[in-house]
């Protein structure tokens, strides 16, 4: 058997409480005990040593908001590139969004999905299934049958049931089978055809407007249900201040809720659209520097408790198009843990480096019960090495996901993993 | 004025200086005169192709640039959407990369989505030309509308335009804020809150719904087509309400000053908008609006031109 011992690292495992300088033992595909390597009668072949000096030991990160466009567009991005995508970017979990061709909304694809992650993927793939048939937010899609098939969260991400009475039954049910129930925040009527914040920007550019209350209404909507239907909804992509403001006043009533913050939404505002770079193009867009302060209030006051991507690779020629028929999203998963740690860490000095990796480990496998998210000995070897301090320059043409539609190459970053272990595997290194 | 144009592209007005807008109008000035002889032509792009660009309807505005190309001798070919590979899902880079290859000197566009020029200019060494840019601008009709209030008010300081009407979706009333504060005027918007939102008011102009108060103090009042055959519903009630409240009827004629200018950059809906007796007055320039549109296409087709290589 194979041995990895990662020395002097600062091993920081929430989960556990623990934050110092030592060594981690790999064994096999999981976490030893430091006896395992000394005892002479153990039947360790070889011992791979690792100098993790000045980094940081953190579980392995799991960003549980990604597009890996496979089955259906695999021109975008397949399960194994979002994978190295994934890896690249420090993480050794994704969970991967249903909007796919076909649309993940029954067992058949659901375990298409997973056969093709077990056979391609480095890391660990997760599928989220749909919650209403075809993302049509007419009928439930058969939420039970595709829990057994393995999803660990239903949403109709990119889309949103815009009826009550649909959403608050699949929030039932989802409570009987035991899954979260994830939603995407757009109100159609109230957004319409907009494609950016409306504000000042969509004023001056002409372009569509996408109002804050657009969001902030379903936000409202998904508490009320929360309440009514006693089980979690997690609100994905939350951009604006006032969503912000109205998780944090139902926390203070118990209320089952939580929302997730993307990096690009700290990182910019709608002010970057001025010259129609469709790389700004993203649902829900980008919106005002008054919302960016309250996300990160947010942040550092635990009322928004997970950090995600939502990866969502296009093609060039998809992207270089007129900006109101460019489709939303941008890359994300090799520029995140940078992003925030720069924001977050560095320039806002908002939270610690210990709760940004809760953020990105405990939380999100406390809200999808995930058997991840820790160091502890005996669980499985996914373990990231992060250096907060590094210094490095986003060049996206050196990107592992097949597309490059960030608004984020040649910005100089401090912070990035440097190495990515699942499984006791080592699936990428600096 | 010591003004260089060095813009190949023309793709809205918030982008220009007052020095860059003046050298338009003056250069303007110029060809204004062509129009007026005998001979209606100069040779000052002669061997110059343009193509006309359209990939929304217009009438007006593609004639006027039709024209303003033959009397600066350039060839001009239309193509219009109906005749494009666009509709057939070629995408806009595709489509321009093969004008360009055809040696194409400039290009005169106008699309439906904001933004759609500058992609153009971007991506090809042609002039391009922004003709109408969803509700984004439309810079040669700023320019004319500010060349025609030039012409005959002689100033632009301390003047108040009033630019009443459907200020959301309209190009037209962007590209003319744009110019309008930046040489000196003072602009007021007047119209139903749903279509005049107050976050304008960050362009530096003021905001009205009274249009009854407005009118007394305005220099000119650009009035705005009301698209009520693709307007949403939502935004108002209907035309019947509208023009009670924002009409310029026969009876809001009279709180204008004597001198003050009525404007349209048209299509006109006699009756809606506008008094049709009111269109046709001796306070209205609107047929001088379409001369100097000509006068001022001109300008920009031969500054810009000039540029490209």
């Amino acid at each position: 058997m194979k041995s990895t011992i990662i020395r002097n690292g600062r091993i920081i495992d929430p989960a556990n409480r623990r934050d110092e300088i030592s060594d981690l033992v790999i064994v096999g595909s999981g976490i030893a005990d430091q006896s395992a390597v000394n005892n002479p009668q153990s039947e360790i072949a070889e011992i791979e040593e690792i100098d993790a000096k000045g980094l940081i030991v953190a579980p392995g990160l799991i960003d549980m908001h990604v597009h890996l466009r496979e089955p259906g567009f695999a021109h975008k991005e397949t399960i194994a590139s979002g994978a190295r995508a994934a890896a690249a970017g420090g993480f050794t979990t994704v969970v991967c969004m249903p909007n796919t061709s076909p649309i993940a909304d029954n067992p058949s694809t659901i375990t298409w999905i997973k056969d093709r992650a077990r056979d391609t993927a480095s890391v660990n793939v997760l599928p989220a299934g749909a919650i209403s048939k075809n993302l049509e937010g007419e009928e439930l899609a058969p939420i039970a049958s595709i829990v057994q098939s393995g999803v660990v969260a239903i949403t109709d991400d990119g889309k949103c049931v815009q009826n009550h009475e649909l959403m608050r039954r699949a929030v039932e049910y989802a409570r009987m089978v035991g899954v979260p129930v994830l939603d995407h925040c757009q109100d159609y009527n109230l957004v319409g055809n907009g494609v950016v914040n409306e504000g000042e920007w969509s004023s001056l550019l002409g372009l569509s407007g996408w109002p804050a209350a657009g969001e902030e209404a379903v936000v409202m909507r998904n508490i009320l249900l929360a309440e009514l239907c006693d089980h979690h909804i997690h609100c994905q992509h939350i951009s604006t201040a006032g969503s912000v403001r109205l998780i944090r006043e139902a926390h203070a009533r118990g209320v089952k809720i939580s929302g997730e913050v993307c990096p690009h939404h700290l990182a910019l505002t709608d002010a970057s659209i001025q010259n129609f770079d469709t790389n700004c193009k993203m649902n829900p867009p980008l919106r005002t520097q008054r919302d960016i302060d309250a996300i990160i209030e947010g942040i550092a006051d635990g009322t928004l408790t997970i950090l995600c991507s939502d990866h969502a690779p296009h093609a060039a020629f998809e992207k270089e198009v007129e900006f109101d028929r460019a489709p939303f999203g941008i890359v994300g998963l090799e520029t995140e843990l940078g992003l925030f740690i720069d924001i977050l860490l560095h320039q806002r000095k908002a939270i610690s480096i210990n709760r940004l990796i809760e953020m990105f480990t405990i939380e999100p496998a406390k809200l999808l019960k995930l058997d991840a998210g820790t160091l502890s000995i005996g669980a499985k070897a996914d373990i990231t090495l992060i250096d907060p301090n590094r210094e490095w320059t986003v060049d996206a043409s050196k990107f592992e996901s097949l597309s490059r539609n960030t608004p984020f190459h040649g910005w100089k970053l401090k912070g990035r993993a440097v190495r990515t272990i699942v499984g006791g595997e080592m699936v990428w290194a600096l | 004025m010591n003004t260089r144009w060095n813009r190949k592209d023309l793709l809205g007005l918030r982008e220009l200086s007052a020095d860059e807008i003046n050298l338009v109008l003056e250069t303007a000035d110029a060809f204004k005169q062509v129009g007026t002889r005998e001979i209606k032509k100069v040779p000052a792009l002669r061997g110059k192709t343009l193509v006309n660009f359209f990939i929304e309807p217009s009438t007006r505005t593609r004639t006027s640039f039709e024209l303003a190309a033959f009397r600066l001798s350039a060839d001009v070919i239309n193509i219009t959407v109906a005749a494009s590979s666009l509709s057939k899902g070629e995408t806009l880079k595709d489509t321009a990369k093969i004008l360009e290859a055809n040696h194409v000197d400039i290009i005169v566009l106008r699309h439906s989505s904001a933004g759609a020029p500058q992609f153009l200019a971007e991506r090809l060494r042609s002039s391009v030309i922004n003709a109408g840019d969803g509700a984004h601008e439309h810079p040669t009709q700023g320019l004319l509308d500010t060349y025609t209030i030039r012409e005959k008010k002689k100033r632009f300081e301390g003047l108040h335009v009033a630019i009443i009407g459907d200020i959301l979706f309209s190009r037209v009333a962007r590209s003319n804020i744009f110019a309008l504060t930046k040489l000196g005027a003072r602009v007021t918007l007047v119209g139903p809150s749903t279509l005049v939102p107050r976050v304008f008011e960050k362009l530096g102009v003021t905001v009205s719904y009274d249009i009854d108060k407005v009118l007394p103090t305005a220099d000119v009042v650009n009035l705005l087509r009301i698209q009520h055959e693709r307007q949403r519903k939502e935004y108002f009630p209907g035309v019947g309400e509208y023009i009670r409240l924002f009409g310029l009827t026969k009876e809001r004629a009279k709180l204008l000053k004597p001198d003050c200018l009525i404007m349209h950059p048209g299509p006109i809906n006699r009756g809606i908008e506008i008094d049709s007796e009111v269109a046709d007055g001796n306070q209205s320039v609107i047929l001088d609006q379409v001369t100097n549109g000509l006068a001022v296409r001109m300008a920009v087709l031969y500054l810009c031109g000039g540029i490209a290589t």
